[in-house]
Order: structure tokens, then sequence, then C-alpha cells
């Protein structure tokens, strides 16, 4: 630790920070715009300046910029010093000048950084009399309003979109003070990562516009932890609600998996849950035929009398439904006629994921070590569509050369003009081998397009380069041969190498040569890291929750009198007809938040809670249990899967679920049915936590309109409802503070830091870990004396079928997962279905792009626009934007023209 | 003693001066402008909803007895309801200094007693007048920078026509 001196007090910091960062450590408030933990220093905005004195003789002292300035052993500092104040004043007076002064009617204001920072250094009063400058705004698509007016020249958003996001199409533009951040032209912004925006600029040019439809201030919404259920990373999220409504979803900083930023997924993503196909009361198949809304009451006497009926009884899980709903089915139903939901495909490569990491031979990274890996492999995962947050992370990875030449140079690495002057190009190997192109490639040392298989078997033929005793692979191209020792080489000379792979492409030998490789990795002694995707947000737990039957199809194959459906559609995992001919005969009870294809089949319906009406715990493809919380409260019938599974397990006079009162009597259940979730209860504290005999209260102090909000419907102050599961009051009262455990951050608020950027108070170091520890718990940690042997089945080569193709899901980050599809501004975003072809594959067929092409995949007929790509392997058919036809790929399939005239 | 007979003098003496009580209903008081009474919501001189929904009147009520929705039609903000619980109200007239509009102002009227509590939960189309209210020509959106139907960017009072981003001019 480095001690310096701040206004006579004693502080100390880390060596390499810099004194921004340490002050603001310290507890101290020090103003800034341009510095972000994430983007380092550029000395832009002035506005962090302190003085620094030479030693203690030196009473006048020099203006130092703090974001600059290294931390020195024993150096004085004072952010009081009059000049330096009446400097920071002026220099928040210069930035206000154009400033339009429309806070009102601003979407930041309550939460707005620039009202912060003006406050704290006390310019209250305007002297500037001549006219402002004023700018155009653009139309930036569905997520992002664009208020140019605002703006203070920070260069905050071009700084993270182009060299923090590698996004290409937001720009600053003009000069002086004339600059423009915007696009060439109205349009919609292309990266994945654009919602990011909105938290880190310091002001309101660029806020959600999704939030500003259903708009209230940060001060009116009560705060719940979640957890985003839009892919299997788990980024921690708050979800605000205000009147029974989600308003909008925040990142929740976690020093370990998301840090600051989401992707556009997570963030615009919730509309499912306000949307009017919710289920919000019970249904039951009448005699007519028609689904009619029932009591509560009703319904569990209906699902009472249904279990009591006798017959084979089956439950069918979900990997979006929580660890707790899954559980209580699988007692409900019992363990051996429990089934994981997952089509047979992706239940075979699940399971074997979950045989991998749960033999706790190979280190599971969080997103904080693959921002941190030196080399990584991409083995089929087109990771900006399946997991952006991942490939986010690692796009910072690939920057660890440029801060090793930091090094040599003696740059700090929080200087980032010098870091990426002396960097110049420098990028950290990244090898990327999937089948189609990626968004990553343009970082890329070498990008591969190949076949599924024969992706493998470059995996396979890389392991065996770096350890011998694995499997070899027979009859490798030379060309393969030499990309597979090349990749070997780097993996080998790397200290934190990484592998990534996931169930995307579809191939189940490719996920084991990634597991081959990491052995490999180990067996020579270096920290490797394996990351596998998975594609939903519990996909992982539920797969950890295995018996051995990995897939319901094996389920409906034999018929049973009564079908289970805890929150899933099945149509997205089996065929139509499969589905049809098993539940002709049984009869079904669906338990699902939105209307689907499946709910309307069913006997009874009942209202399950979204991740936004209850709490629960998810595992994430890190293998951390992660609590999520609940922010709305309805008088409806909407309920957590597992109270309406445990209350008609009472009905039905089943003594299984006695005693599951709340969400932690069934965690604790679960923690003892089955070892690997023994740690379960750590995740977060339990219902009965207090701080001082206080609750932790999940609606800010200033949350106004308490007596009028409901006075429309009654004058009469409504009760307010209470959390039976989790020690939040649903009210303003209670504790906030330090004490806060960091898995039950509400909101992030600090006296004087209304904005996001108040998550600085929360931390042990800037950018660091929160203070009590990152939330969650990491179920799968890596033990030493833990192995796993080499995977043997090496695939043969890719072989092209004449006139077939191999259809590959390429997947997409707007519409692929199935509950934020549901929401208007992600739809706006999704692109029509299409099929990508090779140039020569479709010269062959007389296609061209944008035609109209047929095929037949899982007995239906599917039209599919025409996409040339290139660098796509011959003999492949990429199909993407058809995520509900995930479970039938990859598959062999004849493509035809459609008929003209044909829609 | 003498407290007393003094005491005594002094009511005397109140007997030979005016009534400062005088028969209301029949008989009505003058209240000043400023008085802090019933609220309503004004309109701009242009006459459109001076309420620009930001939610500061909400925020600085001590009983929390505001609610309103944002909403927005090209561009301008006004609520998509605004409610009062004037049961809760204290009339303290904070609502009043914090709008930055001047659309939010208490009148003098202070005659709005209930039999029926849920008569007291005044919606917009109650609080929403004709006027200006006291403040006859302020205009929020002419001062503000945002771009509304019939005002474009750079056309609010103290602006500079927009900037042309490809122009190299200085």
């Amino acid at each position: 630790m480095t001690n310096f001196l701040v206004d006579g007090k004693p502080c100390s910091g880390k060596p390499d920070e810099n004194l921004l960062q340490a002050c603001l450590a310290a507890g101290l408030d020090l103003p800034y715009f341009c510095w972000h933990p994430s983007l380092g220093s550029v000395g832009a905005c002035r506005q962090c300046a302190v003085k620094q004195y030479a030693n203690e003789d030196d009473k006048t002292g020099h203006m130092v910029m703090a974001c600059m300035t290294p931390v020195t052993e024993g150096a004085r500092y004072s952010l009081e010093d009059p000049q330096a104040a009446a400097f920071r004043a002026s220099v928040i007076e210069w930035l206000m000048i154009n400033h339009p002064h429309d806070c009102p009617v601003c979407e930041e204001g309550g939460e707005c950084h620039l009202q912060d920072m003006t406050m704290m250094t006390g310019h209250a009063y305007r002297s500037y009399r001549f006219t402002k400058r004023t700018h155009r705004n653009q139309n930036l698509g569905p997520f992002i309003k664009h208020e140019m007016n605002r703006c203070i020249a920070c260069y905050r958003c071009t700084r993270f979109y182009r060299d923090y996001a590698g996004g290409r199409d937001l720009d600053v533009f003009a000069a002086h003070d004339h600059v423009y951040f915007g696009r060439h032209e109205d349009g919609t912004l292309e990266s994945e990562f654009s919602g990011n925006l909105v938290e880190i600029c310091p002001t309101g040019v660029f806020t959600d516009k999704t939030f500003s439809a259903r708009y209230a201030r940060k001060w009116d919404m009560r705060g719940a932890p979640s957890v985003c259920t839009g892919c299997g990373l788990g980024c921690n999220t708050t979800v605000n609600e205000r009147a029974g409504e989600v308003r909008r979803i925040v990142n929740r900083y976690n020093g370990s998996v998301n840090g600051y930023f989401l992707c556009d997924r997570g963030r615009f993503g919730y509309g499912f849950v306000n949307a009017p196909e919710r289920i919000r009361m019970p249904l039951v198949r009448g005699a007519d035929g028609k689904q009619t809304a029932v009591s509560h009451e009703d319904a569990i006497s209906h699902f009472a009398a249904m279990l009591g009926a006798g017959g084979r009884i089956i439950g069918i899980g979900s990997p979006r439904a929580s660890l707790e709903s899954n559980f209580a089915l699988r007692t409900l139903v019992g363990a051996e006629n429990f089934y994981l939901g997952f089509s047979a495909h992706e239940g075979r490569m699940l399971s074997l994921i979950a045989n991998i990491l749960s033999s706790r031979a190979l280190h599971i990274p969080s997103l904080r070590d693959v921002e941190h890996a030196d080399t990584v492999l991409v083995l089929g995962s087109d990771l900006p569509n399946a997991a952006p947050r991942a490939a986010l992370a690692v796009r910072q990875a690939v920057r660890g050369a440029a801060f090793e030449l930091a090094t040599k140079a003696n740059i700090p690495h929080w200087q980032d003009g010098g870091v990426r002057t002396v960097a110049g190009e420098a990028l950290s190997p990244l090898f990327v081998a999937t089948p189609a192109t990626t968004r990553l490639d343009d970082i890329a040392h070498t990008a591969l397009r190949a076949a599924p298989a024969d992706i493998a078997r470059l995996g396979f033929a890389v392991a065996a380069c770096i350890d011998p005793a694995a499997p070899a692979v027979a009859g490798l191209s030379a060309d393969l041969a030499a990309q597979a020792r090349m990749i070997a080489d780097a993996l080998l000379a790397a200290e934190r190498p990484l592998i990534i792979s996931g169930v995307e492409a579809g191939e189940i030998s490719m996920i084991q040569a990634a597991a081959n490789i990491a052995l490999a990795l180990r067996a020579r002694q270096k920290s490797v890291a394996l990351m596998l995707n998975v594609p939903e947000c519990n996909s992982l737990g539920l797969a950890l929750m295995t018996n051995g039957q990995t897939n319901f199809e094996a389920a409906l194959a034999t018929p049973a009198a009564l079908v289970i459906v805890l929150e899933n559609e099945l149509s997205r995992r089996t065929g139509n007809m499969a589905i049809d001919a098993a539940l002709s005969a049984a009869r079904l009870v669906v338990l699902d938040h939105s209307e689907s294809p499946t709910t309307q089949r069913a006997e009874l319906v009942l209202p399950a809670a979204s991740f936004a009406e209850s709490g629960g715990t998810l595992v994430s493809s890190e293998g951390r249990a992660q609590r999520f919380y609940q922010p709305i409260f309805t008088e409806n019938d909407i309920g957590a899967a597992w109270r309406w599974l445990s209350d008609a397990c009472r009905a039905a006079e089943n003594n299984e679920c006695e005693g599951w009162s709340t969400e932690d009597d069934i965690v604790a259940a679960l923690a003892d049915a089955l070892p690997c979730f023994s740690a379960l209860p750590d995740t977060a504290p339990s219902e009965d936590f207090r701080v001082a005999g206080c609750k932790i209260p999940s609606e800010p102090h200033r949350f106004s309109g308490r007596t009028a909000m409901h006075a429309g419907r009654n004058v009469r102050e409504p009760k307010p409802p209470v959390s039976a599961d989790s020690p939040f009051s649903t009210t303003m009262e209670g504790y906030y503070g330090g004490e806060v455990p960091p898995a039950l951050l509400p909101f992030f608020w600090a006296p004087s830091w209304n904005s996001v950027q108040s998550v600085n108070k929360f931390q042990t170091e800037i950018g660091g870990a929160l203070a009590g520890g990152d939330p969650g718990v990491r179920l799968l940690e890596a033990r030493t004396e833990a192995a796993l042997a080499y995977y043997t089945g090496v695939p043969e080569s890719f072989a092209p079928r004449p006139d077939m193709w191999l259809a590959v899901m390429l997947p997409r980050v707007f519409g692929d997962e199935e509950q934020s599809a549901r929401a208007a501004p992600i739809r706006e975003r999704m692109t029509p279905p299409l099929l990508a072809l090779n140039d020569k594959d479709a010269a062959m067929i007389d296609a061209t792009a944008g035609q109209l092409l047929e095929c037949e995949m899982d007995g239906e007929l599917q039209s599919l626009v025409l996409e040339i790509q290139p660098k796509l392997p011959r003999g492949v058919a990429g199909v993407a934007g058809l995520a509900a036809k995930a479970h039938a790929m990859p598959a062999w399939i004849r493509i035809t023209k459609a008929e003209p005239g044909t829609p | 003693m003498l407290s007393s007979v003094r005491t005594l003098w002094y009511t005397f003496l109140h007997l030979f001066q005016r009534n400062v009580t005088v028969p209301y209903p029949e008989q009505m008081p003058y209240l000043a402008p400023r008085t802090r009474g019933r609220i309503i919501l004004s309109r701009d001189p242009d006459g459109e909803e001076r309420c620009v929904s930001c939610y500061l009147c909400a925020v600085a009520c001590p009983v929390d007895c505001i609610s309103l929705q944002k909403t927005e039609d090209e561009g301008r903000w006004y609520p998509e309801f605004f409610r009062i619980n004037f049961s809760r109200c204290i009339f303290c007239g904070f609502c009043e200094e914090a709008c930055p509009t001047y659309a939010i102002q208490l009148t003098p009227d202070f005659e709005m007693s209930e039999y029926i509590r849920q008569n007291l939960v005044y919606e917009k189309e109650d609080l929403l007048i004709s006027g200006t209210g006291k403040y006859p020509d302020y205009s929020f959106y002419r001062v503000a920078g945002l771009a509304i139907p019939g005002k474009d960017k750079g056309e609010a009072e103290g602006e500079r026509k927009p900037i042309d981003i490809r122009s190299l001019m200085p």
C-alpha cells in the first residue's frame, strides 16, 4: 500500500492506482466526469483537479488532475484548497454553459452524475448571459434515446462504445465546442452493448427509450437485486418496479461477474413481464373445451384431484425456472418421474457439461477471470450472439498484450491514452473457430471457419499437440494440423489460457474437445480455465439436478396419466408430432407465466411467477448460484411455481413438501437432498436477516405518492405487502447503508451520489469486489486432486453430402431467448429467419441472396431467406432466427427454392 | 388582582372595536392570492398543459399525497394521470415551490369539505384549470431545449441555430 496525505489526513491506496481512485476508495467526494474504472483515465474534463504539495514546507502547491496522477508514497494533496475548489467550480461552470437546463423533462434527472457533480462543486448561479449552442438529435433505434444538447463532451460514450465494446457506428463528429456524439446518420445502434451508454453517459444524452415510455424517477421505484434470465451467464441486475410494472432493468455491479456492463438482451428484454399475454389467473378447461378462470382454491383442489386420480405422474422441469421450482416438482412427482425439460440433443450436451464441470478437475472462470486470460481459444461458440457479456469480457482479455507493453514502458494501466499509444494494435492471441463469422473476428489472431465436426477435430488435435497422452486425430488434413500446432503453441506459451465452448453449434464432440484441451493444459501444469456456455439462465442448475434421465422425450415415450409441465414451452424442445402423440392420452397441468401453445393445450394452467414476481436461485454457466428477489407484489393469483406445487402437494395429502413455508425452507431441503447443492443456503442471507433489527428497504427513502397511488381505487391506503421469502421490507422503512450485504443491495445510492456512480461507495477498491464479497456462491470450484479422463470420441471429418446440407444453428442475440423475444423493443431488433449458404453452394442450387428458400425441418416446411456467407464451409447451412426449432438442429436438410408466389 | 382588573378592562374596551369576524358564507373574506388553499394545475399562455410530469411535486410532498405518471407526445412530456389525495394534503405549498414550470399552484379557495372521503381524491381533470393562474407569461418549453411541435431545436429563448456538424467553419 502507498500512504499519502489528503488535507492532512492519512490515506492509503494501491500503488497501481491513480489519485482519483485512491480518494474515492478512501471515501472522499472528488468530482469527476471522463474517468471510469473500466475505461481508465484520459484527463479530458479537468474536473478532478486537486493541489499537490512538494513537501511539508510547500504552502503554495500546484494543481494536478487526480485521475492522471499516480499516488506516490508520502505525497501531500489537498481537495479543500480554495484554489482547487474554485478551479473545479469553474470547470463545472464551463461545462454547464451550453447545458439546456431541461432537467424536469430529462430521464436522467435525479440520478444524473452531472447534477451530482454540480451540487458537489457548489456551482449554483449562472453568470453566462449569451446564447447556447444546440444540436439536432438522432433516432438511434428502439433502445436508446438521444438528446445531444445535454452533452458535456466527456467522450465516455465513444470510449466505451468503440474502445471497450468494439462498436464501429458511434463516433464523434465536428470540432471544438461543436463536437457531436452520434452515428453518421440516423439509425439503430448496432452494438449489442448500446444500453450501457445509458449508464456510461454522465448526463442525459443517451437514455433508456423503453424506460422513458413508462417513466418514473429513480427515487420512485422499488428495486430488487435480480439475476438476468437472458442467457446462462447470470449477470446481476436490479429490477425497478412501480405500480405493479417492471419499469426497467439496470446493471447491478458484481465485481466477479458482469462488472459495470450488461448486454441489450438483458437490459431491454423485460417486457414480457408486463405483456398482455401474461397468465394472471388459474385456468381450467371446462366441459365445453374452453379454458376459464377459476379461483386459487378451486385450482388447488382441481390439481389435488388430478394428483389423486392415480396412474403414472411425470414432471417436466425447466431450464428457465428457479432451482426451487424444479426441486418442488421433483419432490412432488418423485425423482424417478422427473425429467429435465431439455430437448434430447441439448440434454445430452448439458449432461456432458455437467459431468465435466462437476468433476471439479477444471477451473471455471468468472467473467472477471475471462478478462484476465492471456490466450483465448473459442471453439464453436458465437459468443457475441449467444453470451454477449462473455464476448465483452474476451474483448478485454485480448488487451492483455497492450497492458504488458505498457508495463514495460512504465505506463500505469489506468493511463488509457498512454497504454493505447504505446500498444498500438497489439492484441493477445485469440483464436475463434466457428462455422460462421462472429463479431469477435475483428480482434482474433486467427478466425477459422469449419464445419462443427472439423472444429471438434481441430480441438482434439490441439489437445494431442499439447499432451501426447491425449487421443490423437487420425487423418487430419495438413492445414488443420498446422493450425492445431499453432494454437497449441500459443496456449502453451500462455500463463492463463482460456478455452471457451458451448452448446450453440450443437456438436457434442466439440465440448469434449474443449475439455480435452483444458485437461491437456492442466497435465502440462498450466492454470487453465474452461468456460462452457449454456443457453438458459438455469440450464446448468437443472443439469446438475440430473438423475440420468436427461430429456422428456424418453418420458413421453411411455404413457403417463398426468403430465405436469413447469415453465416450459414443449414445442421448443421437441417436434410437435411427438408432443401430440404423447399428450393425447394424458391430462396436462402447466405452470407458466405467459401464454404458449403448451398452456393452450393444458387442462389446468397455473399462473407461475416470472423472475419479477418471485424470488429464487439460478445457477449460471460459471456454476455460481445466485439469488434473485421479488420486486412486484401483486394482488392477483400469480405465485412462485414452487408455492403452487407445494400447495397442491399438501392438498393431495402428500407430506413430501411438509414444512415448506418460505424459500429458505425449500433451499434447505434441496441442499439436504442433493449434495452438489449443499452450499446453496450460503448464496444469500436468510429470510430472518436483519440489520439492527431492521429489514432492508426495497424502496428509496424519497419514494413518493404513497398516499395517492392507490387512492384512485380506494382512498383508504392498503396495508403494505409483506415479503415472506426475503429480508426486504416492501416499503422505504428499514436500514439502508454500508452494512447491507452485497447480495441484498436493492439499489445503489449514497449521500451526494444519486447516480449509478454511487457504486464507488460500495466497493472495497474502486472497480474491485463489492464490500462484503461479490454475491453468489461458486458450487463447482476446482480441486487439485480431482481428475477427469480424456474423451476419446474423435468424430469423423465432415463430409458434405450431395444435394443435402447440414443445418447448423447460428445464434442471434435478439429473439433466440424465449422470454425476452416477447418484449416489443427486442422484437423490433429481430430479423426474419434466414438460411446462410456458401456462395458456391448457393450457385449450385442457382439461388441468389434474398431469395426465399424452403427446407423441411422437424417435419415442418420452413421458408427462409437466403443470405450468402462466403466464409461458411461448404455443405453447411446456417439457420438463424429460428431458435424455436433449435431442437431439430444439427440435421441434414434438403433445400429447394420456394415457388414464386408462395408467401 | 391588578392583572385581573386589567384583563377585564381590555375586554371591555373591545366592545367598542370593529368586528373582525364576518357572517361567512354570506359575506366572503378577502384572501390574498398567495393563500395556500386548493391546488390546481395551470396551463401555459398557449393553452397547453404546463405540467411536464417531472415528479418533483410528488417527491417534495411531505405526506406523499401526489401521484402521477409521465407520458409523452412528440417530445412534449405531460401527465397520463395526476392525482392529489386532498384527504392527506396539508396545504404546505412545497409542491408549488418544487414545480419548475409553475404548473402546480395553490389557490385561495379552501371550500372543499366532503362527506365522503373518496371524493377528496382529485384527478387531473379535476385539477386542471383553463388559465395560467398566478404566472401569466411563463412557458417552460420556450426556455427548455427540448424540441416540441411548433418549436424546433435552436428556437428556444437564448439558443443559437443547431450546429451543422459537417461544416468546417469555426
